[in-house]
């Protein structure tokens, strides 16, 4: 295939790349987007294969049936509520493949066009050391995120004294390596690089706390693109840079929605160390007031003789596996001729739009889930605000108490219903460790279960 | 005499064709130098794929911020799938005859960007085929 036809085919692919991101502006345009996506993808690889430095296809053939049938079953198989991991997992590997490519440039630099082993110009050498480096931290990042989020290794953020000063001496070590590899072309400089980047993606990620995921993984994500785009630069592949640059970018934007989110900026995410256990500074007094509980048959009355119904759910919902349950019940409200609605907070769940997923799973149609935007207004017209699984995004304190950890991070105004039902297992504080006024508020009803057995006992109750 | 003004034209149309060829060989050699700059490697192809990958930055920004937030599980599923377009470079080195370290390297890229191409394209469809509208009464 001649050089301009094949730049031509990345151009095509590239552009059905874009097309597939474009296609996610809707539920209605999203399938033929993801299709665009898989077209640039076969595009993209049949382009390759037909340049001619490819001849032997067996070693290719063999890859893709192994990786291929490994992706396919694991796809097919993975819960909904373990989504996170997956996308995770993912991360990881693409990180791993940018640092063999590179690898592989390396050691055979004539394939790629860029000099002989020993002889690359140095600036194809910075962009390999670049691809090298990101692919690296992305690679052993997602494993440390991977491991929090399946459950592998404890959730909570670990620090120790000089850990910033000690990846800041990384970062200025890797830039070293670069240099200096620029002028003596070893192999164990290649791998240096590689090492110190796979030691700083460890040390970046392990300070994170688990509730913090959803910017972990917004950030790896952007990596993963970022990864991409270096290697792009070094085999000088427009539809790699392109495509890379869309990732990155996406991750960043996603990154971004969270920490916002959350009413944090993005440096003290990744500084980390919060979710630990700085509990709210009224919180003795707070214990002593009293609480109203309630059971699944008064759930079931006062939501039956309600007008309308917004539901809010949060990671609890994921753990217990109750959006089935919920949906059931959701159901049953709106035989009666009850108004259901659901509100999602920006950063329920484990990663951004964790919640949507686990509703749409649940067949409950997209029309009836609301942004935050969108539906806050609404609290206040209506009768029963049904929070399950969520805790923190619902928190009053956001709004009134200026020494709160989370104040300033736009919530759910749930109080503003008539009834607030709340299930939640017991009087526990949410991940930041801060008591939640709501809990004593007059117009509050605990519900002290498993949000998924709550469920089916409302269901039982409303018939 | 005619003979004498033959020999003279002969020299004349040497004498021009020897400058014809000193010019060919100029450009020829301009030719090369111009070649040889756009060549991969060379300064002026770093600016050109620098350009593409800003302006790439660009049409990413607007493009995601036009995804609805309730589709962002979706999103990295698909950019996590098409970030395995690293797989060309994989291909590449795994696509020599013989046998070297380059090879069993692509190899290796080719299994971990097939598992992502493949896994990050169905796990998305899967995604995708749940969000349904209300049905109509």
């Amino acid at each position: 295939m001649s050089e301009n036809l094949s730049a031509v085919a990345y151009l095509l692919s590239s552009i059905c790349f874009i097309m597939a991101l474009r296609g996610l502006s809707s539920p209605v345009t999203a399938r033929a987007g993801n299709l665009y996506g898989v077209a640039g993808m076969v595009i993209a690889i049949a382009t390759t294969l037909a340049s001619p430095g490819v001849l032997s296809y067996s070693m290719i053939l063999l890859g893709v049936l192994i990786g291929g049938s490994i992706g396919t079953v694991v796809a097919l198989r993975i819960q909904m509520t373990a989504l996170p991991q997956l996308v995770a997992a993912f991360h990881s590997l693409v990180g791993l493949a940018a640092v063999f490519v590179a690898a592989a440039a390396f050691y055979q630099p004539d394939a790629y066009g860029i000099g002989s082993f020993g002889h690359i110009p140095a600036g194809s050498l910075v962009e390999m050391s670049i691809g090298t480096a990101i692919g690296a931290v992305t690679f052993t990042g997602s494993i440390i995120a991977f491991g929090k989020l399946q459950g592998i290794m404890s959730g909570a953020p670990i620090t120790f004294p000089g850990q910033h000063p000690l990846n800041a001496l990384l970062g200025l070590a890797l830039i070293g390596l670069v240099a200096w590899m620029c002028m003596d072309q070893s192999p164990q400089l290649f791998w240096a690089i590689a090492l110190v980047a796979f030691l700083l993606g460890v040390l970046i990620i392990i300070p994170i706390g688990g509730a913090d995921m959803p910017v972990v993984i917004s950030m790896l994500n952007s990596y993963s693109g970022w990864a991409a785009c270096g290697i792009g630069f070094t085999l000088g592949n427009t539809a790699l840079i392109i495509t890379g640059a869309l990732v990155g970018s996406s991750g960043a934007i996603l990154s971004y929605i969270m920490c916002k989110g959350m009413n944090r900026s993005f440096f003290s995410v990744i500084l980390g160390g919060f979710g630990g256990e700085s509990a709210g500074p009224d919180a003795a007094m707070l214990k002593d007031r009293t609480v109203r509980s309630g059971s699944a048959e008064d759930a079931a009355f006062i939501m039956k003789n309600a007008g309308s119904v917004i539901i809010v759910p949060g990671y609890g919902m994921a753990v217990a596996q109750a959006q089935h349950a919920l949906r059931e019940m959701a159901d049953m409200l709106k035989k009666e001729g009850i108004s259901v609605r659901y509100a999602i907070h920006p950063v329920a769940g484990r990663m951004p739009g964790h919640m949507n997923v686990l509703l749409a799973e649940a067949n409950v149609p997209y029309d009836e889930v609301f942004e935050l935007d969108e539906i806050n207004r609404d609290f206040a017209g209506t009768d029963v605000a049904f929070v399950i699984g969520a805790n923190d995004v619902t928190n009053p304190a956001a709004k009134n108490d200026p020494s709160s950890p989370i104040y300033g991070m736009p919530i759910l105004d749930v109080e503003r219903a008539g009834t607030v039902l709340f299930i939640k297992r017991s009087l526990g504080s949410g991940y930041a460790g801060i008591e939640n006024e709501l809990f004593f508020r007059d117009n509050t009803m605990m519900l002290f279960a498993d949000a998924k057995a709550m469920c089916e006992n409302i269901v039982k109750a409303l018939e | 005499m005619q003979a004498e003004e033959l020999v003279r034209k002969a020299e004349e149309l040497a004498r021009k064709s020897a400058e014809l060829a000193q010019q060919a060989d100029g450009l020829l050699q301009e030719a090369t130098r111009v070649s040889v700059a756009s060549v991969p490697g060379g300064g002026d192809h770093f600016i050109f794929l620098f350009s593409i990958f800003v302006l790439a930055v660009f049409v990413g920004y607007y493009v995601v911020w036009n995804v609805t937030p309730a589709l962002h599980s979706p999103l990295m599923g698909v950019t996590n799938a098409i970030s395995s377009v690293i797989i060309v470079g994989a291909l590449i080195a795994a696509g020599p005859p013989d046998m070297s370290l380059s090879k069993l390297f692509g190899f290796i890229a080719v299994v971990l960007a097939s598992i992502n191409i493949f896994g990050g394209f169905i796990v998305t469809q899967r995604m995708l085929q749940m969000f349904k509208r209300k049905p109509k009464k």
